[in-house]
């Protein structure tokens, strides 16, 4: 029954990737559909709103810097929101203005589509704050991710003429992608018993006699994008495993795909555009074979449960329950553990904190690597970088200077790709490591030895990843936390963001060598194999001392 | 190969590749090798620390200290020697073409006088003369005469080639010395800047400089081993919250086993081997970049004459006319040619041979043998019994039947132009006054050219050929010889026309040339290369030149260029791939003390947590001295599609690269733990 729910939903996801990922390519294509009639005349009157005359294509460089441009706005806005949204409109519940460090934390955290949360929903944030901030920036900071994904694309399977337009893309991810299917999914989660509300929260004098605050507010909408756009920040300090933002298995999985389908998508539309949908698909399946292997990890450890709570006797033929919601099961929370992590949505649907050594093991590795589906946009601009490492490594050996679709990969790009590859395990490590060394650091882990190694690993593996999920035993609303974070989501967006455009731009003004017997080709099963075994190789092995000592060590020690 | 060098590793080349190995510690030269500096870094600290325990509190480690120094020290030597050996191999070939350049005097024309001065007073634009047994004293172009020059000092050829003035023969080398006959040479280099200096200092490795994609690759490897460093450096306080205490020695030990040195420390000899190797085969590489790029090639442009066919017109078929039989018109034509000593006579009677024909050979005894001439276009022999044979062009051959009062078979002319449409040459053969047949010439593909392209077309390069003949020939020859491309009553613009019109495609493009007339194709192409008996103006455009002048060694360049790629990606994948079994013997190691339960990731089941560092670290220190001989000669390679050709390398070098320090590591923990 566990693994038919699995599949069923895997199944549902295949079939939904041509159509989605060829929509997502007619968007961006710049040519003339259909579609055009009904969102054109809403863009151009945002054309004429925000003064945009001339939408001629970017250099990547300026396609970077509008996009970072239109991010440090939207940044300094929300924060100012944050300061002061005590005072400010729709505060029903007279929720306070948030701290200087949390603050910070909170907008670089949206911004970045990491949507990592030190404050807790409920408590911390009015429902202007939840709207204008939170619920805006997931759908801005989706479609920042979403528009470097297609201008990258765009770089490394066009010849010459730029990037693309980033305004028009970035309002055409709006008009055409996330808003439409946002409103869809908010209705069908309201459908479903998600609360959608501006009312204050409820209070009830329960049976026993006591009196109980019941949190509300407009839940749907914000879930909605939550998942579509990866984000991952909850309405509710337990995410995806309060009842209201995730109420029964249907809204589980309708969450599930919203977050996954759009990411998994993406291979294909790079297909589409590269002309060459083999091509699409093999790295879609490269994706699909890390997906499957780190979803087996989680769920088999999960149904095997802790040996020390069988050792006492106690029946756990159900699996380890420890932090998991009954109405999902083990299936359930394993599938949308891996799924958040892989998407790195960061959503939560069960505590990962409690997650047994190998099941935590598998979600801290996918958002390590980063390009298992990965977010709006980036996981696939990552996977496509591990796509040129494979190239250029293997590429060689069948005695030809390294090509990827038809460019060759010299020197320019490796400098670049060295930056986005070395970011990555230096974001981490070294502030884990850091984290080690301070009490500072120390103080936060709620549990000691391998667990607590975790802890703090896992907060800022996904914080470099932009996941934003945790491992929530953590004590992380403190200024060390929030600042080194706050960083390193900094860092982890738009350092690899850079330096993957400007590989892009690099390889959009090469001439491209015509393919012939002798060119290493990239659309075949043996590539697909390459592909995985690279990302293995440099991805998994630069963290496998650290996971040795967490999530490893703990399970041997406690088999 | 008729002067193929022969690749040297004689006992003086170890022995100073050795003497340069300690030479080449010196960190401002280590430096340029990121990777390899990185060892020699972690090397000086062990070394620190074995000279001063106390300082560093490590006196109860000075044992397994000294050994990982020791292990470090050779890994670093064992990298340079590499590097050496393959120095040395260019060296040696570079003193053999040194042994030409001894100064000698040269004979200067100053007004009218003739001076005798040293070969390096002279300057370009001096005008020398050169007489028979002297050696010429610089490079340059013959103004006036002709003689036989002996230039095997450069190609190994001992045959002695003419050179004369105007012309594509006009070029001399410096050092090569002139056997007959007396020439006047105007000097085109300065001392210091000719021919086989340039050469000299290219075998030598003395002016190499990085291929692009050797710089692409170190920056590859300079990153990997920034990762490896910072997973290093962060391991110890990491595991210091866990209270397991790592030691600085161990923490190097893992951090050189992690870095690619493998392919660090043999990167430099695979790219100057792979220099030597296009030397062996008597080509010179103007620079590594260009023997790169030849492995890259798309299309090839090769003249027809000389390279594909053997540009003579070769006997291939005999058709009767009129009433006479094959083995009559074989027969008479065959009679013809018996003291005719013309390729086209020797190749009648080897076609007679090969068709199992015979011939009486007696018959001719004592005839007067007939020579062509341009006026009568027919050659021949009276015999003695009063008949006279001629064979000739057909027009000629066909009047002076009739001037003898013969009578011209109907199909004759019907069978001539059938031959010519082809694209060969009819010749007529006649016995007085009756025309017996036709013999069919024609240019004649060399053996094994068509399987040669049938090769590159596997490689994925496409060849087109170049000539002047009309199109119905050229199309001939084409087929026959299997290019994918024709270029008919070609001139040298078109040439260029071609390379641009592939280039703008994207293709890179590989072209021979001899004459002057080549010189801006040569320019053009991707990889251009000269034949060392055209001219200078050619030579200075190309970036190779062929000592032999063989212009289908193009062929092998392309091999050769392909080869270098090939064995620095497979040692890369072998190197990166080798990781796995190193990670597998030094972590469980290194935290097996303070977390026993480790143990289960001990899957080879070393001896011990000190001898599973040691062997690991030994494995990747003999794995470069074991991996020189393949960085040397490079990785084999036989032509087929790329996706047969990577699976396969994939195999040896990816999974190889798995398995083997597997088997390796075991292998050297059996021994080890015998002490530790």
């Amino acid at each position: 029954m566990d693994i038919l729910q699995i599949c069923i939903v895997i199944v549902v996801l295949l079939l939904l990737v041509k159509p989605v990922g060829s929509y997502v390519y007619h968007v961006f294509s710049n040519e003339e559909n259909r579609t055009d009639k009904i969102f054109g005349p809403v863009e151009k009157l945002l054309y004429q709103i925000i003064g945009l005359k001339n939408r001629s294509s970017m250099s990547w460089k300026k396609y970077a810097l509008s996009m970072i441009a239109t991010n440090i706005i939207l940044v300094a806005v929300s924060y100012l929101v944050l300061r002061l949204m005590g005072g400010l409109p729709v505060n029903p519940n007279q929720t306070g203005n948030m701290e200087a460090s949390l603050s910070f934390n909170t907008v670089i955290s949206f911004m970045t589509n990491t949507n990592l949360q030190h404050y807790s929903g409920e408590s911390g944030m009015s429902y202007f704050g939840q709207m204008i901030v939170i619920t805006m920036m997931m759908f801005t900071s989706a479609a920042s991710g979403l528009v470097i994904a297609i201008a990258f694309i765009r770089g490394v399977t066009r010849r010459g003429g730029g990037l693309g337009n980033f305004f028009e893309d970035f309002v055409k991810a709006h008009t055409r992608l996330f808003l439409p299917l946002a409103l869809i999914v908010t209705l069908v989660l309201v459908g479903l018993q998600v609360p959608q509300t501006l009312d204050p929260n409820v209070t009830v004098n329960t049976l026993g006699g006591a009196v109980q605050h019941i949190a509300m507010g407009p839940v749907a909408s914000l879930e909605s994008i939550k998942h579509l756009g990866t984000n991952g920040g909850g309405f509710f300090g337990v995410n995806s495993a309060h009842p209201f933002e995730n109420p029964r298995p249907l809204t589980n999985v309708i969450e599930i795909l919203s977050m996954w389908t759009i990411s998994a998508s993406l291979p294909y539309t790079f297909g589409r555009f590269a002309k060459n949908r083999k091509q699409g698909w093999i790295i879609f399946s490269a994706m699909m074979v890390l997906f499957l292997a780190f979803l087996s990890l989680t769920y088999f450890s999960e149904k095997s449960g802790n040996p020390l709570i069988h050792d006492l006797g106690i029946n756990s033929t159900q699996g380890s329950m420890e932090g998991k919601e009954v109405r999902f099961g083990v299936a359930q929370s394993a599938l949308f553990t891996t799924v958040t992590t892989a998407a790195t949505t960061g959503s939560v649907n069960n505590m990962h904190d409690t997650l047994t050594p190998l099941g935590g093991l598998a979600p801290l590795a996918e958002m390590m690597l980063n390009v298992v589906f990965g977010g709006k946009g980036v996981g696939f601009v990552n996977m496509i970088m591990y796509a040129i490492l494979g190239v250029f490594i293997c590429g060689l050996m069948v005695g030809r200077t390294p090509e990827f679709l038809g460019r060759k990969i010299e020197s320019r790009e490796m400098k670049l790709i060295a930056i986005a590859i070395l970011a990555h395990p230096l974001i981490i490590l070294a502030p884990t490591a850091i984290s080690f060394m301070t009490h500072l650091g120390t103080d936060a882990l709620s549990n000691p030895m391998y667990h607590g190694l975790s802890q703090s690993l896992y907060e800022f593996t996904s914080s470099a990843a932009n996941n934003g999920s945790g491992f929530e035993g953590l004590g992380d609303n403190t200024v060390f936390w929030n600042v080194s974070t706050g960083l390193v989501m900094l860092l982890g967006r738009y350092v690899s963001i850079i330096a993957l455009l400007g590989v892009a731009g690099s390889l959009s003004r090469k001439q491209p060598v015509p393919e012939t017997i002798g060119t290493f080709h990239t659309d075949t099963k043996l590539f697909g194999g390459i592909l995985v075994g690279t990302v293995l190789l440099i991805g998994a092995l630069t963290f496998l001392p650290v996971l040795v000592l967490g999530p490893i060590a703990e399970y041997l020690t406690l088999r | 190969m008729s002067g193929q060098r022969k690749s040297m590793l004689t006992g003086s080349i170890v022995k100073h590749a050795l003497k340069d190995s300690f030479i080449k510690l010196n960190p401002v030269v280590m430096m340029k090798n990121p990777v390899m500096f990185v060892v020699e870094v972690g090397t000086f600290v062990v070394l620190l620390m074995v000279l001063f325990p106390a300082y560093f509190n490590t006196g109860g480690r000075t044992g397994f200290n000294l050994t990982v120094f020791l292990i470090l020290l050779f890994t670093v030597l064992f990298a340079n020697f590499a590097e050496a050996l393959a120095e040395g191999r260019g060296k040696a070939q570079a003193d053999s073409l040194k042994k030409s350049k001894k100064e000698t005097t040269a004979n200067k024309v100053v007004g009218a006088d003739i001076k005798v001065v040293n070969s390096t007073e002279l300057r370009k634009g001096d005008i020398v003369i050169v007489s028979q047994g002297e050696m010429i004293p610089g490079d340059g172009e013959v103004i006036e005469g002709l003689a036989s020059v002996d230039e095997s000092a450069i190609t190994g050829e001992s045959a002695p080639v003419i050179k004369e003035a105007g012309g594509d023969f006009s070029s001399v080398t410096g050092g090569t010395r002139v056997v007959s006959d007396r020439i006047k040479v105007v000097i085109t280099s300065d001392p210091g800047e000719s021919f086989i200096d340039r050469m000299i200092s290219l075998v030598e490795g003395a002016s190499r400089q990085k291929t692009p994609n050797e710089i692409a690759l170190n920056t590859l490897l300079t990153t990997l081993t920034l990762i490896f460093l910072i997973v290093v450096v962060t391991l110890a306080p990491i595991a210091k919250y866990l209270g397991v205490a790592l030691d600085v020695p161990v923490l190097i030990s893992l951090l050189v086993c992690l870095i690619p040195t493998t392919i660090g420390g043999l990167l430099s000899a695979i790219g100057i081997a792979g220099m030597d190797r296009v030397t062996q085969f008597n080509v010179l590489a103007m620079s590594g970049k260009a023997v790169e790029a030849s492995g890259d090639i798309n299309t090839m442009i090769l003249d027809k004459t000389g390279t594909i066919t053997y540009g003579n017109r070769m006997a291939s078929q005999f058709i009767p006319a009129g009433d006479a039989s094959l083995t009559e018109t074989a027969y008479w034509a065959a009679v013809s040619s018996l003291k005719d000593e013309t390729p086209e006579g020797r190749s009648v009677l080897e076609l007679m041979k090969k068709q199992s024909m015979g011939y009486d050979e007696s018959i001719a005894a004592g005839g007067d043998f007939i020579e062509f001439k341009a006026e009568t276009r027919m050659s021949g022999i009276d015999l003695q019994d009063g008949r006279h044979v001629r064979k000739g062009a057909v027009d000629a051959v066909r009047q002076w039947v009739l001037s003898q009062g013969g009578s011209i078979p109907s199909d004759l002319s019907a069978k001539s132009d059938a031959i010519a449409s082809e694209g060969g040459t009819p010749l007529a053969v006649a016995v007085d006054s009756s025309i017996y047949g036709l013999i069919h010439l024609k240019d004649t593909v060399k053996p094994g050219m068509k399987e040669r392209f049938e090769q590159l077309r596997e490689m994925g390069i496409k060849t087109i050929m170049c000539t002047g003949d009309n199109p119905l020939t050229a199309a001939t020859i084409a087929r026959e010889a299997g290019v994918d491309e024709f270029i008919a009553e070609s001139k040298p613009e078109d040439k260029i026309a071609v390379i641009r019109r592939e280039q703008a495609e994207g293709k890179l493009v590989a072209m021979t040339g001899d004459g002057t007339n080549d010189a801006p194709a040569l320019a053009q192409a991707d990889v251009g290369i000269a034949m060392n008996s055209g001219t200078v103006a050619a030579k200075e455009a190309a970036n190779m030149v062929d000592l032999d002048s063989d212009p289908s060694k193009l062929i092998e360049v392309v091999a050769i260029g392909k080869q270098l790629l090939m064995t620095r990606g497979a040692l890369t994948t072998f190197s990166i791939a080798n990781d796995v079994a190193k990670y597998f013997a030094i972590i469980p190691a290194m935290f097996m003390v303070a977390i026993p339960q480790m143990q289960a990731l001990n899957v080879m089941h070393l001896g011990s947590p000190l001898s599973a560092i040691l062997s690991a670290l030994i494995f990747n220190a003999v794995i470069i001295p074991l991996l020189i001989p393949l960085a040397m000669k490079g990785v084999k390679y036989k032509p087929m599609s790329s996706a047969r050709l990577l699976s396969r390398n994939l195999m040896i070098f990816g999974l190889g690269g798995v398995i083997a320090p597997f088997a390796g590591i075991k292998l050297i923990d059996l021994i080890v733990h015998l002490w530790i």
